[in-house]
């Protein structure tokens, strides 16, 4: 094959650039915008399995383009940003096609998917975001595009839940920037480096180097929806379903734990971290977070804001595992980081057609919908098992990892404290399914106006989906799964660390 | 070379003021006339690039009379680079110009065909200023230009004819005239203290505690005219209360005037020391804050925006302040990016605000979300020109910013990082209060009528804007234009 | 304290009198006059501090300064009153 050292701009830009064209686009050339979506949606992930396919064949990417003296916006394409590119490219595929469904007949479909587009384009570019400079460029780009989705119902509500979302993003974006500066002024550079960056730094001011760990984990932490500053991600679930879906799978609480990956293994590379005792609390904010959010979810009614809990609870396995500071932990949260996407965006958009299709939006009046919708249902019952931590499934495979990464560490309480969240999984989740497949409709829900047949662009995208998170638990050990890719990643990380 | 032959220099101030009386003369033919000596004073302006890129700094006697006595120009890449700019925003205000004036006579009986008459000579005798001032090598001759440019800037501000445009314009032209006489007595003092006007004689010029009240009193002359805190109480009215072309112009040329003399002062004159540094930082925080809170309290669009470049301006001079003892040999940079930044973007602001207010029909803010009319690409360019102004990456207002902060954190000076976060929260809290009002749609009772297709108008603000967020990608190669000539004699 | 001195402080003087006016006087014609005056003192400034002892002659250049700057002002005072006239008549346009 010829060799293409723009890879990974052109990657870039298949979504930015269609993002201008598809906010220009007359509101009703639908045809137009759907077939120029799923185009750009397909050659994306096109170009990301070429991306990986020459990268694992030893190809180096790099492109830097000089802003400042000394400061590059830089895209490059290791392992770790490749898993992320493909799991945004891929799942995006996936959610365009809901949304398509989705907003049928919906206003401003113009703007949502010139947004949409814009979105995945930011979360492209914090994947192969080269420095922590590169990194808050497109962070802070993702908040922008986001926004417009969040509020697209345009109403008052969604306004409200808009500004929320807006002052905690951009204080962390704030945050990440003043984060940036001083990695900047301390270290002299941002480039993200397996083993980090800050080791003279550490040396000659420890306590400068803990407070820079403090803020740049604090700043990423709004968006990974870290206990406390996780206000935003229930109330933001007022967006559509498939924005819900987006932000929650790919775009905005994995960019914040993405951040979170590599601030700890590349700015600061893990013995170190762990030198300066920043691990410690770290692990316990995470602790604190899977708990509480397991805790919220079981009190929600509303199908969408049990899920946004459960979000909080589950994207902060991904910090304990990277705080863990264990090999196998590092698997466990990476192949998390994955897996929980492919679970969520499952769950997100099964209770999207359960609204679309039945009004049902509430805990409480799902009582029979499994045969009302036995493939939507099907497909959120698998997502819901992988996330309680079901064998064989995805969510049992992170699960299993961080639990021996907790031993190996010597830490083991971190067992019983994935059993107490698996359990309190299973207390939120159990009672849906019980209520989906064993309890009878009751008559006015069954003859509610609201019933309607989806149309197949809605009731594909979660089946596909679900068998995503059958495969890639079942399968964990082929080559080229997720979990292999993971290992892959740490064995890099924690070498380059020594 | 025979004698006559004219430098470019000459002709970027020249063209203009020419095309200034051939558009006066020739009103109908006037947005021809006007077009065309920008597009020349731009051809004029490229030949000067390439001059000063050549030979670093390029200066012309003029009429063969060189300094100390005669008047010379100068350009290097500071004045090249605002040259530049000049020309950008001339040309783009300008193509929206075209159909802003092309419309019906508004409602308060000012028929409109006048300001068609004098928007372009108006607008190119602004231009011959603001090259003037840019080209300048001497007090005198940047006392002149600022004179030239205030009487034009005042005519743009009243060319409305609204009794608001009028009364803001009659304060403006006050506060101008006051400024203008301070620099014409500080002037005169330098000259009394050293016995020379060029800023080469002034740069070997010692330090003398009258020299120190001279500057001091141009400083009060040009914040005056800069708009800094508290001397801004001119600006919002008269840049709220123009035609949206005009208050682009005013907004993102004509305050720059004075910035630009400041910093030609600092780079020539014994000044200024820390203290007075400190003070301008001072005073730039307060607008940071008054201007942000105004923003926020205000009623009217094209008032918030007018706000906003309050507290932009006072985000410059905090620029100017941050480096502390090391003086403005680096920090010149980040307030010559700012400068830049806040010229492209505002402009682009202004011109979307107008075309709002056209489209919709008023410009109050909270009544923005019950149109069922949208301007969408207008609405877009408020946007992207919010992004800069706020100063969220990649745009050129970022990296303004990040030059800020880098150099206030390289010399341990945290406040100035505190106050430009501030001013960057407030600034997110005023615009959103318009993007809000766009993206809101339950407040209207009418059918939707969003997309009304592509008009000429539209295109000059979505093109300043865009340029605002795309050329903080194009940073390194507009630093090494402004290091050209090496102006305050650092090496970059 | 030679003539000169005197001069050129009666000037500041009457700059400063311009100053006060210009601040504080509400009436726009006044305000206008008041900045006349302010010009007046400046020019004043510039005229004293030209003079040299006989039998040298005056520097020209600050008197160069004065002609610009009152042409200058008096172009300026030209603009202002046709706008304060303008102003006028729209304002008794609408309270009539």
């Amino acid at each position: 094959m010829i060799d293409m050292p723009l890879l990974p701009l052109i990657i870039l830009l298949t979504s930015l650039g269609a993002a201008p064209v598809l906010l220009a686009l007359p509101e009703r050339s639908a045809r137009l915008r759907t077939g120029l979506n799923l185009a750009v949606a397909a050659v994306k992930v096109a170009l990301v399995i070429w991306l990986a396919w020459k990268a694992a064949h030893g190809v180096v990417y790099d492109l830097r383009l000089s802003v400042l003296p000394g400061l590059d916006l830089h895209l490059q394409a290791d392992p770790l940003a490749l898993m992320f590119v493909a799991l945004s490219a891929v799942l995006w595929l996936v959610t365009t096609i809901y949304s398509v469904g989705y907003l049928e007949r919906g206003p401003h479909r113009a703007r949502f998917f010139g947004f949409f587009s814009l979105c995945v384009a930011a979360t492209v570019g914090i994947a192969m975001a080269g420095n922590l400079f590169t990194f808050l460029v497109f962070y802070e780009l993702l908040t922008l595009a986001t926004y417009p989705l969040v509020i697209h119902r345009g109403t008052a509500a969604a306004l409200r839940a808009g500004r929320i979302y807006l002052i905690y993003t951009l204080a962390g974006g704030l945050a990440l920037l003043l984060g940036t500066l001083a990695l900047w002024g301390l270290a002299g550079t941002t480039d993200f480096v397996p083993g980090g960056v800050m080791a003279e730094v550490a040396a000659e001011r420890p306590g400068a180097a803990q407070a820079l760990f403090v803020l740049l984990i604090a700043a990423l932490g709004v968006k990974a929806a870290l206990v406390p500053v996780h206000g935003w991600l229930p109330i933001a679930m007022v967006a559509p379903a498939p924005v819900s879906a987006l932000l929650h799978a790919v775009a905005v609480v994995k960019a914040g734990a993405f951040g979170i990956v590599r601030v700890v293994y590349e700015v600061f590379g893990i013995d170190l971290a762990q030198g300066l005792g920043v691990t410690g609390p770290l692990i316990a904010v995470a602790a604190v977070t899977i708990i509480y959010g397991s805790l919220r979810a079981m009190a929600q009614d509303d199908i969408k804001a049990r899920l946004a809990y459960s979000t909080v609870s589950q994207v902060s396995y991904i910090t304990l595992g990277v705080a863990l500071a264990s090999p196998v932990a590092a698997i466990g949260a990476l192949a998390h980081l994955i897996h929980q996407g492919v679970m969520k965006i499952t769950m997100f958009m099964a209770a999207g057609n359960l609204a679309e299709g039945l009004g049902v939006k509430k805990v409480s009046q799902m009582d029979g919908v499994g045969r009302a919708m036995p493939g939507t249902m099907a497909a959120f019952t698998l997502a819901a098992l992988a996330m309680i931590g079901l064998p064989p499934f995805a969510g049992f495979i992170s699960k299993w990892y961080l639990a021996q990464g907790g031993i190996a560490a010597g830490q083991d309480w971190v067992i019983a404290l994935l059993l107490g969240s698996s359990l309190l999984n299973a207390a939120y989740f159990l009672p849906l399914l019980h209520r989906a497949w064993f309890r009878d409709a009751t008559p006015e829900a069954a003859n509610a106006p609201a019933r309607r047949k989806i149309s197949l662009w809605l009731a594909a995208p979660p089946m596909i989906t679900a068998g995503f998170v059958l495969v890639i638990g079942v399968l964990a050990n082929a080559p080229f799964s997720p979990l292999e890719w993971t290992r892959f990643i740490v064995t890099r990380e924690f070498n380059g660390g020594l | 070379m025979p004698e006559f032959a004219p430098d470019p220099m000459t002709l970027a101030i020249l063209l203009p003021l020419f095309g200034a009386i051939a558009a006066f003369l020739a009103p109908r033919a006037a947005p021809l006339i006007g077009l065309g000596a920008v597009g020349a004073m731009a051809a004029a302006i490229a030949a000067v690039g390439h001059a000063v890129a050549q030979a670093g700094t390029v200066t012309v006697p003029l009429g063969g009379w060189g300094a100390p006595l005669g008047i010379e120009l100068r350009a290097d890449g500071l004045a090249l680079a605002m040259l530049g700019l000049t020309a950008l925003i001339a040309l783009a205000v300008g193509l929206g110009a075209l159909s802003a004036f092309a419309g019906e006579a508004p409602a308060d009986g000012q028929p409109m065909p006048r300001q068609r008459a004098f928007f372009w000579p108006l607008c190119l005798l602004l231009l011959t200023g603001m090259n003037g001032v840019y080209l300048s090598a001497d007090l005198f001759n940047l006392y002149v230009m600022l004179e030239v440019i205030s009487l034009a800037a005042v005519g743009l501000a009243v060319l409305g004819g609204t009794v608001a445009a009028l009364r803001a314009g009659l304060a403006y032209m006050y506060a101008s005239l006051l400024g203008a006489l301070m620099v014409l007595l500080g002037v005169g003092f330098v000259y009394l203290q050293t016995g020379r006007l060029d800023f080469a004689g002034l740069a070997g010029a010692q330090g003398s505690p009258a020299l120190s009240a001279a500057f001091a009193l141009m400083l009060v002359g040009l914040a005056l005219k800069a708009a800094l805190f508290p001397l801004h109480f001119w600006l919002p009215e008269a840049h709220a209360n123009a035609t949206a072309p005009a208050s682009a112009l005013l907004s993102a040329l004509v305050v720059k005037a004075g910035l630009y003399i400041l910093l030609r002062l600092a780079e020539a004159g014994p000044f200024p020391g820390e203290a007075i540094l400190t003070l301008l930082g001072v005073l730039g925080t307060g607008a940071v804050l008054w201007g942000g809170v105004q923003a926020l309290r205000a009623e009217r669009l094209k008032l918030l925006v007018a706000w906003s470049t309050v507290a932009q301006i006072g985000l410059i001079f905090v620029a100017l302040a941050r480096a502390g003892t090391e003086g403005l040999s680096d920090s010149w940079r980040a307030a010559a990016l700012l400068i830049l930044a806040h010229a492209v973007a505002k402009a682009g602001m202004f011109l979307a605000a107008g075309r709002i207010k056209d489209v919709i029909g008023h410009d109050r803010i909270s009544e923005l979300d019950r149109s069922a009319v949208r301007p969408a690409l207008a609405q877009l360019a408020f946007a992207l020109a919010a992004i800069s102004l706020i100063g969220l990456p990649p745009s050129l207002g970022f990296i303004g910013k990040w030059s800020l902060m880098e150099g206030a954190m390289g010399a341990g000076n945290w406040h100035w990082i505190a106050v430009t976060m501030a001013g960057t929260l407030l600034s997110v809290a005023y615009f959103s209060r318009a993007l809000t009002g766009f993206l809101r749609f339950d407040r209207v009772r009418a059918p939707l009528d969003e997309h009304r297709g592509w008009a000429l108008a539209d295109a000059p603000p979505v093109v300043l804007a865009g340029l605002a967020v795309g050329l903080g990608l194009a940073a390194g190669p507009i630093l090494a234009v402004l290091d050209l000539g090496r102006p305050f004699g650092v090496t970059p | 304290m030679t003539e000169a001195t005197i001069y050129g402080l009666a000037g500041l003087a009457v700059f400063g009198l311009g100053l006060m006016g210009v601040l504080g006087a509400a009436d726009r014609l006044r305000r206008l006059v008041a900045l006349n005056l302010c010009a007046g003192g400046a020019a004043m400034v510039l005229v004293a501090s030209s003079w040299r002892p006989p039998p040298a002659a005056p520097d020209p250049v600050p008197h160069a300064l004065v002609i610009t700057g009152i042409v200058v002002m008096v172009s300026a005072t030209a603009v202002a009153l046709a706008l304060i006239r303008r102003l006028y008549s729209l304002e008794t346009d609408t309270d009539a």
